[in-house]
């Protein structure tokens, strides 16, 4: 979001000329979109949430009560609000609260990191097959249809399943997902600019391409495919965390959310509200990146 | 229509060579030989080079790819490492119970996500419009492999209304359309219509939104139509697009149940996946991936060309 800003602020054309967009003299375009972000309460409530859980993953080795690692097989399985146990135990008798803090790293990153990747590698594909048009176009975006021609977690558990379990491979199938999506986004609004009356003049008066595309597209595409990108990661976390309930992500006794998910499935007929404590963690975060991904879209696509 | 027909296949076709190409590469990203997981630790390079050209991976890569996909052509997607049966046979039985998963799981969906649309499409901004939105929300936001816990917790392991896992009695797998059945595929189907309730139930909202706000629903309502009559027409111009994301989400569920079939035990493709990545049946991976793609292809072109015979607007270019 801050790169967002100082991006765009800076330029005066992206206020007037980005599409279905008011010119606003007093302040810039990025300026009133986070003024309208500010008076949405859901899209705020969402955004607590979401640093609330950021947060919590952070600071967990100094918040969580207990070590995330060290069980007891006689107190496994205590259920929520235990005197020691605030959120119960798991299968081998280690916190909960514990383990659901810790988790909130590896879950965050491996949900949030493939996005990120994707945002920088599909809008790069994507500009450069809209801006360049002719068979640059075709060759990448025939590449991007095959991909298309895969249902995401089909693809997701395939590329997993081929290359192992394991971190990084699941955060190489998950980008590997969402990049085509993103450049199709990247690509059809790239093509929209380009035909725009100001890039023909910038490129008219001798601009080189990439001036053209630096001053006058990037500012313009960036912020839609940003909007587009926020709304997968509500994706990206339940499908990160399934690749690890399937045993395809984290190995354990690392916490995370999908794994810890997987191995407590065991005591849904003893404990049945602490096996399915992690689940609402997961659900939490994406519902909420959902929530605030929706706010940031009309707050976008205010038209006056 | 059938020039339109013609050039979609055309279209189609380049798509699904690149999908069988995206298929082959699968076993050879693979770490390690593909072969690995049968050959015995103690088997000599003289026996590993047999197998290895036995199964065809001596030749060099365009020549493997060539064969293999002129074997496909011949309804032969090769022989399961693990279980040694055609694995053409494997998945065809996994993909009927599948299909009829996501097909109950889609027509759940279907139904309660048109209901909500439209009941937020019309009442655009009241209360009924937030509750249906929030439901939406919830739909493409809930991880449903743990919904499908939790429906388990709550109507097998407290309630006991309904099996936890399973595709009938007696772990039959083959399902058949009768009452005890029919108990079996209840939690499965409810949980995985979540998504596509989500997904459509945003989109009719939009659609009738927008049908409304448009100038011909004034002309028709001024020349005094009942409120009846006027629904029909919206419905007649939102059942195209509605129809054409239903198509698409039958083919993201077929594709995606493998999380769901994992929670319940279905016996369907996800399933057979999930077998097939574990005991590194790269034959059977490769294969059971490259049935549903083409499946999801055919879907996709299906829904294209329904969506134009149903809206006479789309232009047949």
């Amino acid at each position: 979001m801050n790169v967002q800003t100082s991006l765009a602020t800076g330029d005066p054309v992206a206020a007037v000329a980005a599409p279905e967009i008011p010119a606003v003299a007093s302040r810039g375009y990025w300026g009133s979109v986070l003024r309208r972000l500010l008076r949405d309460p859901v899209a705020m409530a969402a955004a607590c949430v979401i640093l609330a859980i950021v947060l919590a993953a952070i600071f967990a080795p100094l918040i969580a009560p207990m070590d995330p690692f060290k069980g007891s097989m006689v107190r496994r399985l205590r259920h929520v609000g235990d005197a020691t146990y605030w959120l119960g135990s798991d299968e081998l008798g280690r916190d909960m609260l514990t383990r659901l803090l810790y988790a909130g790293r590896l879950s965050l990153f491996m949900g949030v990191l493939p996005v990120v990747i994707a945002f920088f590698v599909g809008s790069g594909l994507g500009i450069l097959a809209g801006y360049a048009g002719g068979w640059v176009n075709t060759v990448i975006m025939r590449v991007v249809d095959v991909f298309f021609a895969f249902p995401s977690v089909l693809l997701a558990i395939a590329l997993s399943g081929a290359l192992g379990a394991g971190i990084l491979n699941s955060i190489v199938s998950l980008t590997v997902v969402f990049v085509p999506q993103i450049t199709r986004v990247a690509e059809s609004v790239t093509v929209q600019i380009r035909n725009r009356d100001y890039v023909e003049a910038a490129r008219v008066s001798g601009a080189n391409p990439f001036t053209v595309v630096r001053v006058q597209v990037l500012g313009n595409v960036l912020g839609p495919v940003f909007v587009y990108a926020t709304s997968l990661i509500s994706v990206s976390m339940i499908l990160a965390s399934g690749l690890s309930f399937l045993g395809l992500g984290v190995k354990p006794p690392e916490p995370e959310w999908g794994l810890m998910l997987n191995t407590l499935r065991t005591a849904i007929y003893v404990n049945p509200v602490v096996a399915a404590l992690p689940g609402v963690m997961i659900f939490l975060t994406s519902i909420s990146f959902n929530l605030l991904s929706d706010g940031l879209r009309s707050a976008m696509e205010v038209r006056q | 229509m059938i020039l339109f027909i013609l050039k979609r296949i055309g279209y189609a076709a380049p798509v699904a060579l690149g999908v069988s190409l995206v298929c082959f590469l699968l076993v050879h990203l693979a770490p390690g030989d593909p072969l690995s997981a049968i050959l015995p630790v103690d088997a000599t390079a003289e026996m590993q080079a047999q197998m290895r050209s036995a199964y065809g991976f001596d030749k060099p890569l365009p020549v493997q790819y060539g064969l293999w996909l002129w074997k496909i052509l011949h309804g032969d997607l090769g022989t399961s490492i693990a279980t040694g049966r055609p694995v053409l046979s494997e998945v065809g039985r996994a993909v009927g119970n599948s299909l009829i998963l996501a097909s109950m799981a889609t027509l759940i969906g279907f139904t309660f996500g048109t209901f909500f649309g439209f009941v937020a499409g019309y009442a655009r901004d009241s209360w009924l419009d937030r509750v249906a939105s929030a439901i939406a929300v919830f739909g493409v936001s809930v991880p449903h492999y743990w919904l499908g816990i939790v429906l388990v917790i709550i109507f097998s392991a407290t309630l006991g209304w309904l099996p936890p896992t399973g595709a009938g009695p007696q772990g039959s797998g083959n399902w058949f359309p009768d009452l005890e059945h029919l108990r079996y595929i209840l939690l499965p189907a409810i949980t995985m219509s979540v998504i596509p309730m989500g997904v459509i139930s945003r989109t009719v909202r939009a659609l009738v939104g927008d049908i409304l706000h448009q100038d011909f629903v004034q002309a028709l309502r001024a020349k005094g139509l009942s409120e009846f009559g006027v629904f029909r027409h919206v419905v007649k111009n939102a059942a195209p697009t509605a129809i054409a994301i239903m198509g698409l989400q039958l083919g993201y569920l077929l594709g995606g149940s493998i999380l769901i079939e994992t929670v319940f035990a279905w016996p369907g493709t996800g399933f057979l996946l999930n077998a097939a990545i574990f005991q590194r049946d790269l034959p059977l991976l490769q294969g059971t991936i490259l049935v549903l793609a083409m499946f999801f292809v055919t879907l996709n072109l299906l829904v294209d060309v329904v969506q134009t015979a149903l809206d006479p607007r789309i232009e047949r270019a």
